[in-house]
């Protein structure tokens, strides 16, 4: 027999003496959280509520959904790919890694023309900037300008973090694989000059990214002595504080090379190269034409079965086109709608039979 | 059994090899032995040791113990994919919450050590009393304890203020008794009195066995002065015992602190563990496996890819130097997977549960309605982890003294010579139903009347003032037929001390009514009779066996007529009335029906005037009897047999076995319930089944009672069939899938599915049939015959066979069990069951100390298994299956992510979401889930207990719920996955800008992953608190907050490598798209679930969902309330038993040994006889408290001499039988083995000067005094049948001569009592005597002690003095 001691037990005595004594009445406190009864609202899933979700869930699903659909196929955009893994393609010379610099030109016609800003992209697929070891190869620090940082790249950076001794800057994976082909668009109009269309390399990049979270490094007048001690990455061919002209574009701060940085979630993706501004109300930013597309092709992605492409495309209030949110929308709101039906169908068949068969209680 | 008991026998034999030796106020040899000190210690952990010691024990746990594992392999960075702190933070706060609930309960333990320890107590040291604190208590010490304070140690008794050695404890600590008990020391300490200097001089050697944790066994041998003296459990006080009525007493300390019996009792009871418990660690192994599959798909996955793809990217991104193939690599990822999948097992599960089993533990010790106010007692939750059992109970097991019946008896009706009594009718001659309002009979004409005792009928009392000879006949015979002691501390205030609760009833009925017992001696009994004091002389008493079934006393009244008083069950004593009585008998038979009724318990009354000379001839074989050596119980019932018969029949009694309130009706709504309860008891099988039928265990409708009461394997085995044959013919045949399951012979852990028998049956056992069939043959033909029952009566079991009838029941059934219980000898079946709950109550708190669930009342149980067990339920279930769903959501998603990030590991969140997500973002919504959810309120739940039942085959979590949860979890990752991804794939916001990066996808996916969980917990919410609104959209709101918190600037530029999202939330929050996402998500995730629950209850229509239904119907309409249901009235049954008090008690009082004062005098009398043996357990002493009889002291001498010629005594107590002693060997001196045997018809053979003319009752004067009795020789009153007539008492009882104790001495008795030590003049009748002073304090014992029996004890022994 065993038996569970409690040192208080024994001196207490166990339960106390009845009331009237000095022992304090052990009555539990009458209030609502301890007696359970905290006010409350009790909803229950009934005929009542259920049904009229399932048809106001398809009746506001369906009109946001043709909505949204209608939004994005007003959307003009055009991909061309440029890769050249066809023969017949243009570029297909320079997928020889001899051939550099490598210059290539692709036509292309806009039939209808694109209104509003316009905005060209570089589409790779099958480019995993999702891969674990690629996201994290990457020295945030180093990229606010963070002087240790910078001369003592940290580890994730692996294997890109130091080269002949000297510390990569930018260091990492990421920076090592910076997008460097450089595409020119012309427009072929009615003369036979062709016209080169302005392309904003400006205000591409996040508001946060390029004014918070990228920084040159502080220190020395010039950009090349805020980077002394430092090298450029392996695969680049200009040190990172030649990536620009302009100062405010420079260095970490290079608008192309922030938005590089942003990884993408997916192994197929499109980033923001430039802008095209309109120009005024008359005239379409890029009217219906022939045009065509000068490619300095740098970046090698024939290895691993890459494509590359540039993409132009309008823009609207829901961004980019992409049909599947409207469609989704559609579709959902078609099910639950068909689904409160048959529903309530049976409701009515089997609420009827349940009720006859009523408890006995 | 019997071979455990050898092998526990064999197993201590060897223990007491060991021996203890040490020597009485010699600390210095003790300490060479190094015994502890008294010290205690239950807390577990110091200051230095708690953090190593606690963080050992909860690593020692498989889910902590497996994120360390986790965090090591995080530490490796080649593997990991996240950030170490993402496992850190979370474990340590969940090992945190656990140290500190851990560090309260320790530091509280400290405290109570502390205060144990620290108090005092008198120890003596050289000659003087020294206070010291109990922690410095050593062994070989000597302490002062005093009365009402708790025993220090284990301590050998020296000596006490009370004569010879005696000490009273209470051992309500250790065994649950709360009845007194008798400790004696050895003759040669309690001469050392309290003589401080003897005591210090006392240098006794012992040597006694070494500790152990049998409570009722100590053998050891103390040497003192050369010669050894053997000690016994009888003189040692076990710590955790109080003294009572005992002034002082010394004692040698023998077992100090860990030592002692109480501590070595305290072993840890076994940990219980709930079928949760159970089904969560499956669970949790089912989803090591679960991850391990996955890992190892992801493995094989990331390994195909490296080949195919990822060898060909590595341009961009080369492989690590130490990768040399994708094999290696794949076995990396292998790890990395299992890390980043690790939240698949919830870190938080178990931290979680445990605060909601608090949480619900927490509303049981607070509920008002389960407080019992009389004894301010609330229901208190003793262990927290065992709430949701508590809502899946299945079977009952219950006690029934104390836990169904209050214990009390009361005196309800009666039937006094064909006349009913006790029916309240009102002024209209109808029949009133007894409730509070009705009047209570005024018992102001009784001086001595019980307050407390109440009675609705005053036509008993009118007949009782006219003087109806039958009536005032009736209550004497149950004022003297009893074994009842009385104590009178206050004149007037009289205490009855009763064995049995049956006859403390009927005496006090008798006091009530104006025949107040008022004191006993061993030969008189003094009854105060409407107010006029009468002495009886007490000749015999017949006492009570199970086999007699009746009692009977005979008495010379103060007439001097020899009267037989008996009492006993109908069935017996019909047999043995005079033939006259027949009619009467026929009128009170059918009284006794009505009675019976109403589940009362009956007894009959009768009695017998016996010729003189016809006594003393019984008398003397009764002697003789009493003295043969062979066949004594036949012969005494043979001799008994002689003198009870012809009896008068004088009436019956109905008692009322009071049951605990509201009994019968929570038993009834348990049965519907489905909850089955067996009544589990050591009492009698009539007092089981009549009890049984009072609380609607056994209903009248049932269609078979079964009666197992075979003696031998082989008729318990044919009884069990043939039950099982009535029940379910079809189970006995070869065929029966029950059968042929069995016939497999399955491995041992198997289970006997639920079996439905044709109808509804009961089922009773007694512990004989038990024991057998409880053999391993039987054991299955037993419980699958006694499943089928729907009540079970298990009566006459010991302690064992409880714990055994609950264990099978385990064993064999996939059920939870409850046993509840209020005494010590429920201990083995509380802590047996799943569950066990204590009554605290009278009998001590064993069974409470023992339990996990107190209440003090039966029926709160009602309470706690319908409304908190059920609601607790609800609950964890619901709790669990979100719990699980919501991390299997979460986890999930990285699955999928692997098949478009190269199986590379990557998670698809922030590292700060995985951080915190258990933790904070969905812990506050799923603990207001789990404390305050409740589908029905609480009325609704006692108002249908069939909402109970999916606990009871736990429908609302087990493996299947698991499942749909996995498949929850995976549809709503799914679709949490894709949606986001197809909708950024490829997008820009307004601005042109893509949104496809990996940070604004990732806070995509888990805003919407949170608000998916968050709606989902809202539709399992069910009781909208405030607090659940605040718990789970502050929830959500909270989350938006940290994560502007997390991406903000500030933090991001001061730990640029932690936290890297910057900016994210501003950019992403903007996006339209995103909450087209999470709208569209949610209703996706959503809306199945909600067709589901809608279709569920259409389809496949459970019980509970029609109850639901109706109870929706009824709260949104109140125009139909709840009608209670109204308990069936019971068809006439036979109930006809009383006694419940064992036997032996009447020799305990003719012995005289209870009355100890009087020993006292009587030993100052006969200084060479007064023997006495160590008195036993059984006989009760004067309560606790009695702050009593020691006005008049003994001289010492006179004390000094009665020791003396006690011990002389013992000597030779043959002798003693013998002894022709007119005075001095006197009464006191016989063996107390002879007087057990005796059974206690002890006979007086009265001196002859003594026999008087005995007074008849109907006499109209006694010499003594003034005489109310009604005049004799009426005829009798009217209703009574012509027959009686015969022998009325009137006619043939002489009336005359002096009494040869008169009235007046009688007073001058009590009053020389009161005067002081002085010596009385003794009444010329009365012999010399040549003792010393008297030594009494109140005048019941000074009545007993000087007057009618000093004299007669030197004759105690005598043959018939002539």
């Amino acid at each position: 027999m065993a038996m569970n001691y409690n040192a208080k037990d024994e001196v207490d005595g166990g339960p106390q003496c009845p009331p009237g004594g000095t022992a304090k009445n052990r009555r539990p406190d009458n209030t609502a959280f301890k007696q359970q009864r905290l006010p409350a609202w009790q909803p229950i899933l009934t005929a009542g509520t259920v049904l009229p979700t399932f048809f106001i869930i398809g009746l506001i699903f369906i009109p946001i959904g043709i909505g949204i659909f209608v939004t994005s196929n007003n959307i003009r955009e055009i991909e061309i790919d440029y890769t050249g893994t066809d023969p017949s393609s243009p570029c297909n010379k320079c997928l020889s890694p001899n051939a550099t610099p490598c210059y290539c030109t692709i036509n292309f016609t806009l039939e209808q023309s694109f209104e509003g800003n316009v905005f060209m992209y570089y589409g790779l697929s099958n480019f995993y900037q999702n891969h674990r070891r690629y996201v994290k190869s990457r020295d945030d620090s180093q990229l606010n300008g963070d002087s240790s940082a910078l001369l003592n790249p940290s580890k994730e950076c692996e294997p890109y973090r130091r080269n002949e001794d000297k510390p990569i800057a930018p260091c990492g994976a990421i920076a090592n694989s910076m997008f460097n082909d450089t595409l020119e668009l012309f427009l072929v109009g009615n003369e036979s000059y062709p016209t080169p269309i302005t392309l904003k390399k400006k205000g591409i990049a996040w508001w946060t990214d390029k004014n918070v979270k990228f920084r040159n490094p502080s220190g020395g007048e010039s950009l090349k002595e805020r980077f002394k001690g430092t090298t450029k990455p392996v695969n680049w061919v200009k040190p990172v504080y030649m990536l620009d002209s302009e100062p405010d574009n420079n260095g970490f701060i290079n608008e192309d090379f922030i938005v590089w940085m942003r990884t993408a979630a997916l192994p197929t993706f499109r980033k923001l190269y430039r802008l095209i501004e309109r120009k005024s109300d008359l005239h379409p930013t890029l009217p219906a034409g022939r045009y065509y597309l000068n490619i300095t092709y740098n970046y090698p992605v024939h290895s691993f079965d890459g494509r590359k492409r540039m993409i132009l495309s309008t823009i609207s209030w829901m961004g980019g086109k992409n049909p599947f949110l409207g469609i989704a929308y559609i579709a959902i709101g078609s099910i639950s709608f068909l689904l409160g039906v048959v529903l309530l169908v049976i409701n009515h068949k089997y609420r009827n039979s349940s009720n006859t068969a009523d408890i006995t209680i | 059994m019997a071979k455990i008991n050898n092998s526990g026998q064999r197993i201590l034999r060897k223990k007491e090899k060991q021996v203890r030796y040490l020597q009485a106020n010699s600390r210095e040899l003790n300490s060479t032995f190094g015994y502890p000190n008294n010290t205690i210690k239950t807390s577990r952990y110091s200051v230095f040791n708690f953090l190593p010691l606690n963080l050992f024990e909860q690593f020692q746990r498989l889910a902590n113990a497996y994120f360390l594992i986790l965090l090591f392999l995080q530490l490796i960075p080649q593997i990991s994919p996240l950030a170490w702190y993402t496992t850190v933070i979370p474990l340590m706060v969940v090992l945190s919450i656990t140290a500190v609930k851990d560090a309260i309960d320790d530091v509280k333990r400290h405290q109570n050590d502390n205060h144990v320890n620290n108090r005092s107590v008198l120890v003596v040291m050289n000659g003087r009393i020294k206070e010291d604190k109990w922690m410095n208590i050593q062994v070989g010490d000597i302490i002062k304890l005093k009365n009402n304070q708790p025993v220090t140690a284990d301590v050998l008794l020296l000596s006490s203020s009370e004569p010879y050695g005696l000490t009273y404890i209470e051992t309500a600590e250790l065994d649950g008794e709360t009845n007194l008990k008798v400790k004696q020391s050895i003759s040669v300490t309690s001469n050392l009195e309290d003589n401080l200097g003897l005591l210090s001089a006392f240098d006794g050697k012992v040597r006694c066995e070494s500790p152990n944790n049998k409570l009722d066994k100590f053998t050891g041998i103390l040497t003192f002065k050369g010669k050894n003296y053997t000690l016994d459990h009888d003189k040692l006080l076990l710590r955790g015992c109080i003294i009572r009525n005992t002034d002082w007493c010394y004692g040698l300390v023998i077992y100090t602190g860990p030592d002692t019996k109480l501590m070595q009792n305290c072993g840890k009871s076994t940990f219980k563990r709930t079928h949760m418990d159970h089904l969560l660690n499956v669970l949790v192994l089912w989803i090591f496996l679960f991850l391990g599959g996955m890992c190892f798909i992801l493995a094989i996955g990331h390994g195909i890819w490296e080949n195919k793809k990822g060898y060909y990217f590595q341009d961009f991104l080369p492989w690590e130097e130490y990768v040399s193939s994708s094999v290696v690599s794949a076995i990396l990822t292998f790890w990395s997977y299992f890390i980043i999948l690790n939240t698949m097992v919830p870190i938080s599960l178990y931290v979680s549960v445990e605060i909601i089993r608090l949480g619900n533990s927490c509303y049981i010790n607070w509920d008002r309605k389960m407080y019992y106010a009389p004894k301010n007692t609330p229901a208190q939750a003793r262990t927290t982890t065992l709430n949701e059992e508590l809502g899946q109970v299945k079977y009952v097991f219950s006690d029934k003294t104390g836990t169904l019946t209050q214990n009390i008896m009361i005196f309800n009706k009666c039937s006094i010579n064909g006349i009913i009594y006790g029916c309240g009718y009102d002024k209209n001659g109808q029949k009133v139903k007894v409730s509070e309002e009705t009047e209570k009979v005024d018992f102001s004409y009784n001086k001595l009347a019980d307050p407390k005792f109440s009675f609705y009928d005053n036509t008993l009392v009118e007949a009782m003032k006219k003087g109806d000879h039958w009536v005032h006949l009736f209550f004497l015979s149950l004022s003297l037929c009893h074994t009842v002691m009385s104590e009178e501390k206050v004149e007037g205030k009289l205490v009855y001390q009763a064995q049995s609760p049956d006859e403390g009833a009927l005496v006090t009925a008798a006091r009530n009514f104006g025949f107040v017992f008022r004191s006993r001696t061993s030969e008189t009994i003094m009854v105060v009779e409407m107010g006029e004091t009468k002495v009886y002389q007490l000749l015999a008493i017949l006492d009570f066996s199970n086999v007699r079934k009746r009692m009977s006393v005979i008495v010379r009244t103060p007439e001097d007529r020899v009267m037989l008083f008996c009492k006993g069950a109908d069935t017996i004593l019909c047999q043995l009335l005079h033939p006259s009585c027949r009619s009467l008998r026929e009128v009170t038979m059918e009284h006794l029906d009505d009675f019976a009724f109403e589940g009362l318990r009956t007894l009959m009354v009768a009695y017998r005037e016996v010729d003189n000379a016809f006594y003393q001839a019984w008398s003397k074989k009764h002697s003789e009897a009493c003295l043969s050596l062979e066949n004594r119980e036949d012969k005494m019932s043979d001799v008994y047999g002689e003198m009870e018969k012809d009896l008068m029949l004088l009436g019956a009694t109905a008692i009322e076995d009071k049951l605990q309130d509201g009994v019968p009706e929570t038993i009834t709504i348990l049965n519907k319930a489905k909850i089955k309860i067996w009544v589990l008891t050591g009492d009698k099988q009539e007092t089981a089944v009549n009890i049984a039928y009072a609380c609607n265990i056994f209903e009248e409708e049932m269609d078979g009672i079964f009666i197992m009461e075979g003696k031998n394997d082989e008729t318990v085995r044919q009884e069990l069939r043939l039950a099982r044959n009535k029940m379910k013919p079809e189970s006995l045949l070869e065929s029966d899938p029950v059968n042929t399951y069995l016939n497999t012979k399955p491995q041992m852990p198997f289970r006997i599915p639920e079996e439905v028998p044709n109808g509804n049956y009961g089922l009773i056992i007694n512990g004989y049939s038990l024991a057998y069939a409880l053999e391993g043959n039987l054991e299955l033909e037993l419980l699958r015959t006694v499943c089928m029952c729907k009540g079970v009566i298990c009566c006459r079991m010991t302690p064992l066979q409880k714990a055994q009838v609950v264990e099978l029941m385990k064993r064999y059934k996939q059920v939870v069990t409850l046993a509840i219980g209020d005494g010590a000898n429920d201990v083995s079946m509380i802590k047996a069951a799943h569950i066990g709950v204590g009554i605290t109550g009278q009998e001590g708190m064993q069974a409470m100390l023992n339990s996990d669930y107190a209440i003090s009342q039966f029926r709160y149980l009602q309470r706690l298994l319908l409304v908190h067990g059920r609601w607790s339920y609800n609950r964890m279930c619901k709790f669990l299956s979100y719990f699980f769903y919501k991390n299997f959501a979460f986890t999930l998603m990285h699955f999928w992510y692997a098949f478009f990030s190269g199986f590379s590991a990557q998670t698809v969140y922030d590292t700060w979401f995985i951080t915190f997500y258990n933790l904070v973002y969905t812990s506050l919504p799923v603990l207001s889930l789990s404390l305050f959810d409740q589908d029905v309120n609480e009325t609704w739940s006692l108002r249908f207990p069939e909402l109970y039942d999916p606990g009871q085959h736990n429908l609302y979590f087990n493996k299947k719920e698991f499942v749909k949860c996995l498949v929850r979890g995976i549809y709503s990752s799914f679709v949490l996955f894709f949606i986001p991804m197809r909708t950024i794939h490829n997008s820009m916001d307004s601005d042109g800008k893509e949104i496809s990066d990996y940070q604004s996808f990732s806070l995509i996916v888990q805003t919407a992953l949170l608000c998916v969980v968050t709606v989902q917990i809202a539709l399992d919410t069910t009781y909208w608190t405030l607090i659940s609104h605040i718990f789970t959209w502050g929830s959500l709101g909270f989350y938006f907050c940290i994560l502007f918190l997390l991406y903000s600037d500030g933090l991001c530029l001061m730990f640029p490598n932690v936290f890297q999202f910057l900016g994210v939330a501003r950019n992403t929050l903007n996006l339209p798209q995103m909450w087209l996402i999470i709208i569209l998500s949610v209703v996706l995730c959503i809306l199945p679930v909600i067709g589901y629950r809608f279709l569920k209850p259409l389809f496949w229509p459970a019980d509970v969902d029609k109850i639901m239904n109706r109870i929706h119907l009824w709260t949104r309409h109140p125009l139909l309330p709840p009608t209670q249901t109204k308990l069936r009235h019971t068809r006439p049954r036979r109930s006809a038993y009383a006694f419940s008090h064992k036997q032996g008690f009447g020799a305990l009082i003719t012995s005289g040994k209870t009355m100890k004062d009087k020993q006292a005098v009587l030993a100052a009398h006969h200084p060479k006889g007064a023997g006495q043996g160590p008195q036993k357990a059984g006989l009760r002493p004067k309560p606790r408290g009695s702050g009593r009889r020691k006005a008049l002291r003994v001289t010492r001498g006179t004390h000094r001499s009665e020791q003396l010629g006690r011990w002389a005594s013992t000597a030779g107590p043959e002798d003693r039988t013998n002894a022709p002693s007119g005075g001095a060997a006197g009464g006191k001196a016989r063996s107390d083995h002879r007087l057990r045997g005796c059974r206690g018809a002890r006979t007086l053979p009265t001196r002859p000067e003594r026999r008087g003319a005995p007074a008849c009752p109907s006499c109209s004067t006694t010499p003594g005094g003034r005489e109310t009795r009604p005049p004799a020789p009426q005829p009798p009153p009217a209703p009574s049948p012509p027959a009686r007539s015969s022998p009325t008492v009137s006619s043939d009882c002489p009336c005359g001569d002096t009494p040869q104790l008169t009235r007046a001495q009688l007073y001058r008795c009590i009053h020389i009592s009161f005067a002081g030590p002085e010596r009385a003049q003794r009444p010329s009748s009365q012999p010399r005597d040549r003792g010393g002073g008297f030594r009494t304090a109140s005048p019941s014992q000074a009545v007993g002690a000087l007057c009618p029996f000093g004299p007669w004890f030197r004759s105690w022994y005598l043959p018939e003095s002539g």
